[in-house]
């Protein structure tokens, strides 16, 4: 079976590897502490585990978006401070 | 009594998620693929990196479009949202025009989405339409496709006709389930219709509402055939919306790299406004509950 008509390529590989291990690393942090670890943070309503992972990514994905539109095409400075925004997000939200 | 926790129906949802892989991830992630290469058919790729992205971001026709998006999906909800709710608190709760309103509301609803433009299209031409034709019989020089504020109105009007159904169902919805003691005691304290509408039947139309709204942004956000069949994204490109736009630079020009990078834009935005409205949403019934 042929996936070359998805145009492979290593680097978005790499991308959705980082993404499905995310969303397997919080499956098994919930089989081991269920529940979700809802509490309620900065943003005063209730956010899951999953809802913090949801904004992380989501977050990383605008900040890089006007890191390309304002910076440059280089995106390592942008990764810095996506971590940086996630453990903020898991930190405080 | 201590929550029993039972993974194993995790194996439950498993034919959604495969569901989903085929008709949503898969497809995602070869946009994702795509958006980092530059092609010419025949399967050959070329390494691009983030050229594309900077391309569209620093795009000012990407840019146009989106703005012409959000000022269309605003200016609807304007309209669609205030005059559902009109109409809805002005249909009858009991007797025979129930059903004969609901049918009428539900009408525009069933038309497919090209018919819709085709009917407009035609509706709107100075020779052979209706409106057009009374139009400028009345001595307005209207016409759609060569006046961009015509165009503007047209498509705006059309999506107005469509789609207030959808809001005047919703909120109907939501006024009958408001039991009539509710309206009983505000007999009793003597309340004006602005304080029944005020303090009873907007707080109960508040979840509906806000389904309401999501719905009708995100479809509006979403529009393609409408405003395609009509104007084609004219006169110039005055009502090109991004996803005319889209399909404009994927299979017009055959630029499938930006045009990867630019759905891939595009969703995010969605996915932000999708979350932001759903946790509204779920707040709300937080709060309520």
């Amino acid at each position: 079976m042929s996936f070359s008509w998805m145009a492979w390529t290593l680097p978005t590989a790499v991308f959705f590897i980082t993404i499905f291990a995310l969303i397997a690393a919080m499956g098994i942090w919930e089989f081991f502490s269920p529940g979700g670890g809802p509490r309620l943070g900065i943003l005063r309503f209730e956010t899951t585990r999953g809802d913090r992972l949801f904004v992380s990514l989501l977050g990383s994905a605008f900040i890089h978006l006007a890191w390309l539109g304002l910076g440059g095409p280089s995106l390592w400075w942008a990764l810095a401070l996506s971590v940086v925004y996630a453990i903020g997000v898991f930190r405080f939200v | 009594m201590e929550k029993t926790w039972n993974n194993k129906a995790w194996f439950l949802v498993l034919p959604v998620l495969v569901l989903v892989a085929f008709s949503a991830v898969i497809p995602l992630m070869t946009v994702v693929n795509y958006s980092v290469q530059d092609t010419f058919g025949n399967n050959q790729f070329f390494w691009a990196g983030t050229d594309w992205f900077v391309e569209i971001l620093t795009s000012p026709r990407f840019w146009d479009a989106l703005w012409r998006n959000l000022v269309f999906s605003a200016v609807i909800l304007a309209i669609e949202v205030p005059l559902g709710i009109l109409i809805a608190l002005n249909m009858p709760k009991h007797g025979p025009g129930v059903p004969v309103c609901l049918v009428l509301m539900a009408l525009p609803l069933l038309i497919p989405w090209n018919v819709v433009g085709t009917i407009w299209q035609v509706f709107g031409r100075v020779d052979i339409g209706l409106l057009g034709y009374f139009l400028n019989s009345l001595g307005i020089s209207y016409n759609y496709t060569q006046n961009t504020a015509h165009a503007w109105a047209t498509v705006i009007v059309m999506d107005v006709w469509h789609w207030t159904s959808l809001v005047v169902l919703l909120c109907y919805a939501g006024l009958v389930s408001i039991p009539d003691a509710y309206y009983q005691a505000a007999r009793i304290d003597g309340a004006s219709r602005w304080s029944v509408f005020r303090h009873i039947q907007l707080p109960k139309m508040k979840r509906v509402l806000l389904i309401a709204v999501l719905l009708r942004f995100m479809d509006s956000f979403m529009i393609y055939t409408e405003p395609f069949v009509v104007t084609g994204g004219g006169p110039g490109n005055s009502t090109t919306f991004l996803s005319i736009d889209l399909v404009k630079m994927a299979i017009g020009q055959f630029d499938l790299g930006p045009a990867a990078a630019m759905s891939i834009i595009y969703f995010l935005i969605i996915l932000l406004m999708s979350w932001v409205f759903y946790t509204v949403m779920t707040q709300s019934d937080a709060e309520q509950s």
